[in-house]
């Protein structure tokens, strides 16, 4: 049995053990990516999307983003529990990057040195090398830049992979995102016929494994690594006490919930980077579905529940047709109301009595 | 229900004795701790009349309306606890084995919480049946009438539009969203909200209180209630704002609002009725 010390340790010595044997520099391809144009793109917080174009303008470009780690304690419910979060960026779930197929993304990743813990990032859009985990393993104080080539259109997650019982543990605490991949020519539909979206918005659900105490309160740490051990021992029960969008439960409700307009088309990307859920937006519908997130793939029609596969994300399209107060839920419902995920959607619009209409008001039952 | 007079009568009796013991042992534990037993800490509140926004959901012609403000008379003196029921107050009733242990896990001169409708109800009862007295929830006017300046009522959506229903929805998430409350989870001291103009302490603190009233269906016609229709299944619980609780429920967090802010905690406080001895002898015609 290791101690926690030791743990966090080993791991750190076998990732960095992978990374030795993966890092053969990518130099065939830097000549030809070297006369690309490039673009340096500002990443922001969640649910937000960095502005982008739905249709590339021009030929592949590199794309620059860059990324700071932060450890840092965050809350996590209304009853102020705390997770000593690690975070891409300062956000649960990190940013949204948004890039073209056949453009290079490239992130300088950054690990301060006020962090505790090595880091990396496992771009599952990313070919080889452990989906670039092998190649960007860095300690507090050192920063690493790391170039893949999107070959292929679709969402996808990225997430801190540092090795061994190290990977689920950063995950659940917080270290996961998503990457667009959009098609050169943009979405389509079934037939092929472009289809656009007038506000995108990115949803990152997250399940948490906060310990409690002997009165079954949940235990606040010092430290992320003082946790581990507590933690581990509930991640291994499998069931969360949280289930979070954009990492804290309401965070996406309030003077934050979602805004729209009847006759507006949404983009709603979703991931989970470890566990399965069930996306379902109460009084309306999915209208194209990327459920696998993969454009190449013909989008499924008129869902009413899409299911996102633990370590993937999807998209899926929708127009609204109806104004009022939208829920946005993973509909495994006790998740949803108990565990926190649900979001709020605020249409503002005219209503549509041909769609629906209350005949008759609640009256006593007429014997 | 059967009402057996006899039967009634004992035990309110045997009730009134235990009270006078009870109370002596009370007065024994609170000189000790140096503090004053909140059971005993009441505000009475002189008669008057008030304007109050009526609780449940209004129908006017077929759509919803805004809750009818009606002038009401509390016309005899009330008497309500300052304070709310304390953790302490409540575990007394736990260890008679009248209540169920609350949710809680707080203890002292703290609210009470954790608790729901027909715990507060069991509390009622109990501290009857030891003092003797007639101690019972406050109505959903009594509360606001005890609440003064801090009562708020629901958080209004305003008229129904019979073209757009989803109008009030989104108004009444607004106006919500405007007042900008933040989640309040952990209990605090008795008195740390502070005191109403009528002397009553933590009215739309962070602890929201159960009420007597139902929840209810109604039907406006020219500004009055013409229809009801109650489930009793469902009580009115006021505080920051008044919402609609099951009785069942103890965690108001999980317990209702599909959207808006929930309460952060659940509580109560009673009033007693004056004379309750004599006027359930009177009620049972045995003076």
């Amino acid at each position: 049995m290791l101690t926690r010390r030791e743990a966090l340790l080993s791991s750190v010595l076998t990732a960095a053990a992978i990374a030795t044997i993966g890092s053969a520099p990518a130099m065939a391809a830097a000549k030809d990516v070297a006369g690309l144009p490039r673009e340096k793109v500002t990443l922001v917080a969640p649910p937000f999307v960095h502005a982008h174009d739905q249709v590339a303008k021009g030929g592949p470009r590199v794309v620059e983003f860059t990324m700071t780690i932060e450890e840092k304690p965050m809350v996590i419910d209304a009853d102020g529990t705390q997770l000593n979060a690690m975070t891409y960026n300062g956000s649960i779930p990190g940013p949204l990057m948004v890039v073209h197929e056949g453009d290079y993304l490239e992130l300088t990743l950054v690990n301060p040195d006020t962090n505790t813990l090595a880091h990396n990032i496992d771009f599952h859009a990313a070919t080889g090398a452990l989906g670039g985990g092998g190649l960007t393993l860095v300690n507090p104080g050192e920063q690493v830049t790391l170039r893949f080539k999107a070959t292929r259109p679709g969402t996808f997650v990225y997430h801190c992979a540092p090795g061994g019982a190290m990977i689920p543990w950063h995950v659940v605490s917080g270290m996961s995102g998503a990457v667009m991949v959009l098609p050169r020519d943009g979405l389509k539909d079934e037939k092929g016929k472009p289809v656009r979206y007038d506000r995108i918005y990115y949803i990152g659900e997250n399940d948490f494994y906060i310990p409690r105490d002997e009165q079954g309160k949940f235990k606040k740490y010092d430290s992320a690594g003082d946790n581990y051990d507590d933690t581990v021992k509930v991640m291994r029960g499998l069931i969360p006490t949280h289930v979070v969008f954009n990492g804290t439960a309401g965070s996406l409700t309030g003077e934050n919930a979602m805004k729209a307009k009847v006759g507006e088309t949404i983009l709603i990307v979703h991931s989970q980077a470890n566990r399965d859920t069930r996306p379902h937006l109460i009084g309306g519908h999915g209208d194209f579905v990327w459920e696998g997130g993969k454009f190449a793939n013909p989008p499924a029609k008129d869902m009413e529940t899409w299911f996102i596969r633990g370590g993937s994300a999807g998209a899926a399209l929708y127009t609204f047709r109806q104004p009022g107060i939208y829920a946005y839920v993973n509909h495994n419902l006790i998740e949803a109301v108990e565990l926190g995920a649900t979001a709020h959607f605020m249409v503002d619009g005219s209503w549509d009595d041909d769609l629906m209409m209350q005949v008759e008001a609640p009256k006593v039952i007429a014997s | 229900m059967s009402f057996d007079p006899v039967f009634t009568f004992g035990t309110i009796a045997a009730a009134a004795l235990i009270g006078l013991g009870v109370s002596h042992a009370i007065d024994d534990t609170s000189s000790q701790l140096g503090g004053p037993d909140a059971v005993n800490e009441l505000v009475t509140l002189t008669p008057g009349s008030f304007d109050h926004a009526q609780p449940g959901e209004f129908l006017k012609d077929n759509h919803p309306a805004p809750a009818p403000v009606v002038g009401e008379t509390i016309d005899a003196p009330l008497e309500i606890m300052k304070f709310q029921v304390t953790a302490s107050d409540y575990d007394r009733c736990v260890s008679d084995g009248a209540c169920k242990p609350a949710d809680s896990r707080l203890a002292g001169n703290v609210p009470a919480t954790g608790v729901s409708f027909i715990d507060a109800q069991a509390y009622a009862n109990w501290l009857s049946a030891r003092t003797g007295e007639t101690w019972r929830l406050p109505t959903d006017v009594e509360w606001a009438y005890a609440a003064g300046e801090r009562f708020r009522a629901d958080i209004e959506g305003g008229e129904g539009d019979p073209a757009d229903p989803a109008k009030r929805w989104l108004t009444q998430y607004r106006n919500e969203t405007a007042l900008g409350r933040k989640p309040d989870p952990e209990p605090r001291a008795r008195g740390s909200f502070g005191f109403n103009a009528k002397g009553v302490a933590d009215i739309a603190g962070n602890v929201w209180e159960w009420t007597s009233t139902c929840y209810a269906h109604a039907t406006v016609s020219s500004g009055r209630v013409a229809r009801s229709i109650s489930n009793c299944g469902v009580h009115v619980v006021e505080g920051f704002h008044r919402t609609y609780m099951s009785n069942f429920v103890r965690d108001g967090k999980s317990g209702g609002c599909a959207v808006g802010t929930p309460p952060d905690n659940l509580g109560f406080r009673l009033v007693r009725d004056r004379g309750g001895f004599a006027q359930a002898l009177r009620r049972l015609g045995l003076t």
